[in-house]
């Protein structure tokens, strides 16, 4: 990505929230924009950016749509003077230009992430509008057409057009449940970006969201929580995957880990813990938080990881927490524990490879190979990306009998 | 201002939030009534109540220039009907929303919230 490129991302979504509060209308802000980044395009690259790049997109875009308001307004007089009806008087924009204020980019993430759109919508909303990609980036992001993806674009904005959905950051009093949807979309995004590597862009827009949002709601101990579990995330990722292979937790070469992430992530989950207010993110960056802190596999404070997970548990109670916290337990208890969890699990979350693939390496530890083998193989079979698949038909083709080490 | 359809939901055997002894009908009454006041007092009640069950319901059919077709029953055979509704004037979705909830509160049914199409009466009133 370029200067230019660059520039116009981080600039979007401030350029369409501080349009969309002065001027209302969501549509018209975005086409604004979108407007004054064409121009941008042409001029920038000849001229060298300006000193302060959001504040000309914003500038420009507002000049755009005044003009557009304005010839609305012209053409909607012609048509109300032929239906002899009288004109309703339209306060048009000010003249000052308003510099981006935060807190308009908070309304715009809170608005894209309102439960009355449909989660699949939050998340393209949010990618197009505040992240800034541009449609066809965000067909790509999740696989679907260019087509489908502007058709639900198109469907999003209408209904906040239809609906009224407010602009603004919710009252107090709903702000909790709004906030965990704003949290999950983020981390949906996130994790598009984590499962696959051609994708990668995705994460670090959602690091930058998450920052902005935690940045501008530093009493909500949650956001802290999900940039710390983004941050500790991100840290390790060099050490676990390139675009064939997965590495393991275990064969993971610790000196790639990213330490600066981990000291901020880290530290981001020490003052969550001092505010004793742990809600699901929290509980998941300190699960992170300790596998990051130990220097070598071996050194892993398991006892403390469960401890964790069943404070999660009892937060978040679904069969992933369960799964991941039965691995856990089989550090601490030995295999067979670990896999009498697992097994209860079975039916919940037959179709989840990576289910299969921890039993089997339970199985595998119990020795138990043709077990194991089994199970690698169920896994690869319903992995979905190309790495996950190769790794785990490897870990099969590997145990299956008939080919010896 | 806006104008929200609040459609009350109720699904066929379903007795979840109809009452049952002379007591629990008192009851939903007093909570009813309590939210229609509140409703008005606050402004944002502009009109709403109870539908007869579908079997009172008839339909009739037919475009322009075709013969008209009365016939008994709702217009789609449901579990599901529209037992009630509120209209309720409101700022925004948010605040329509809120009046949702209690609704769902007070009458034990799912609220279906869909926003009027803004035509040129509505707006004259708004804004």
């Amino acid at each position: 990505m370029d200067d230019v490129e660059r520039a116009f991302r981080e600039a979007h979504g401030q350029a369409v929230a501080t349009l969309t509060r002065v001027f209302g209308d969501l549509s018209l802000a975005e086409d604004a924009v979108q407007d004054a980044f064409v121009r941008a395009m042409d001029r920038w690259p000849g001229d060298g950016l300006p000193d302060n790049p959001a504040g000309w997109i914003v500038a420009t875009a507002r000049n755009r749509a005044t003009d557009v308001v304005r010839r609305e307004r012209r053409g909607r007089r012609l048509t109300e003077q032929i239906a002899t009806d009288h004109l309703q008087a339209e306060r048009a924009p000010g003249p000052e230009v308003p510099g981006p204020l935060p807190d308009d980019q908070l309304r715009l993430i809170f608005t894209c992430c309102h439960p009355a759109l449909g989660l699949e919508h939050q998340v393209a909303l949010t990618l197009r509008l505040v992240a800034g990609l541009t449609p066809a980036e965000v067909a790509a992001a999740f696989l679907v057409t260019d087509a489908t993806m502007a058709k639900r674009l198109v469907r999003a904005k209408n209904k906040i057009k239809a609906a009224n959905i407010p602009y603004r950051v919710p009252d107090h009093a709903d702000l909790p449940r709004r906030l965990q949807a704003v949290l999950t979309v983020l981390y949906l995004i996130y994790n598009a970006g984590a499962d696959d590597f051609g994708r990668r862009g995705l994460r670090a827009e959602a690091i930058r969201l998450t920052r902005v949002l935690v940045g501008l709601m530093p009493g909500e101990p949650e956001a802290a929580g999900l940039l710390a579990l983004m941050l500790l995330s991100d840290a390790r990722m060099p050490a676990r995957r390139d675009v064939a292979h997965v590495v393991q937790l275990e064969d993971q070469d610790r000196s790639l880990w990213d330490r600066s992430l981990i000291a901020e992530g880290q530290g981001l989950v020490l003052a969550c813990l001092r505010r004793r207010r742990l809600g699901p993110f929290q509980l998941q960056a300190a699960i992170q938080a300790l596998h990051c802190a130990a220097p070598r596999y071996e050194q892993t404070d398991w006892a403390a990881i469960v401890r964790f997970y069943d404070r999660l548990f009892a937060v978040m109670p679904t069969p992933v927490v369960a799964m991941n916290r039965a691995v856990a337990v089989a550090e601490t208890e030995g295999p067979a524990a670990g896999l009498r969890h697992l097994d209860d699990l079975a039916r919940d979350l037959a179709g989840y490879h990576l289910l299969h693939a921890a039993r089997g390496s339970m199985l595998e530890r119990l020795g138990r190979r043709d077990e194991a083998a089994a199970a690698y193989g169920q896994a690869a079979a319903l992995a979905r990306t190309a790495a996950d698949t190769a790794f785990l038909a490897r870990r099969h083709t590997e145990l299956t009998p008939d080919q010896p080490l | 201002m806006n104008q929200y359809l609040l459609s009350v939901y109720e699904v066929e055997g379903q007795v979840d939030g109809a009452p049952a002894t002379a007591e629990e009908m008192q009851a939903f009454m007093g909570r009813v009534i309590a939210l229609e006041e509140e409703m008005d007092r606050s402004g944002a009640f502009a009109f709403g109540g109870a539908l007869h069950g579908p079997d009172a319901a008839t339909v009739v059919r037919g475009g322009t220039g075709r013969d008209k077709v009365t016939t008994d029953g709702p217009f789609v055979e449901a579990k599901e009907h529209i037992g009630g509704f509120y209209i309720v004037n409101a700022e925004d979705l948010d605040e329509a929303l809120s009046w949702a909830e209690k609704v769902v509160e007070a009458i034990g049914h799912d609220i279906e919230v869909r926003p009027f199409r803004a035509t040129g009466r509505l707006q004259a009133g708004g804004h």
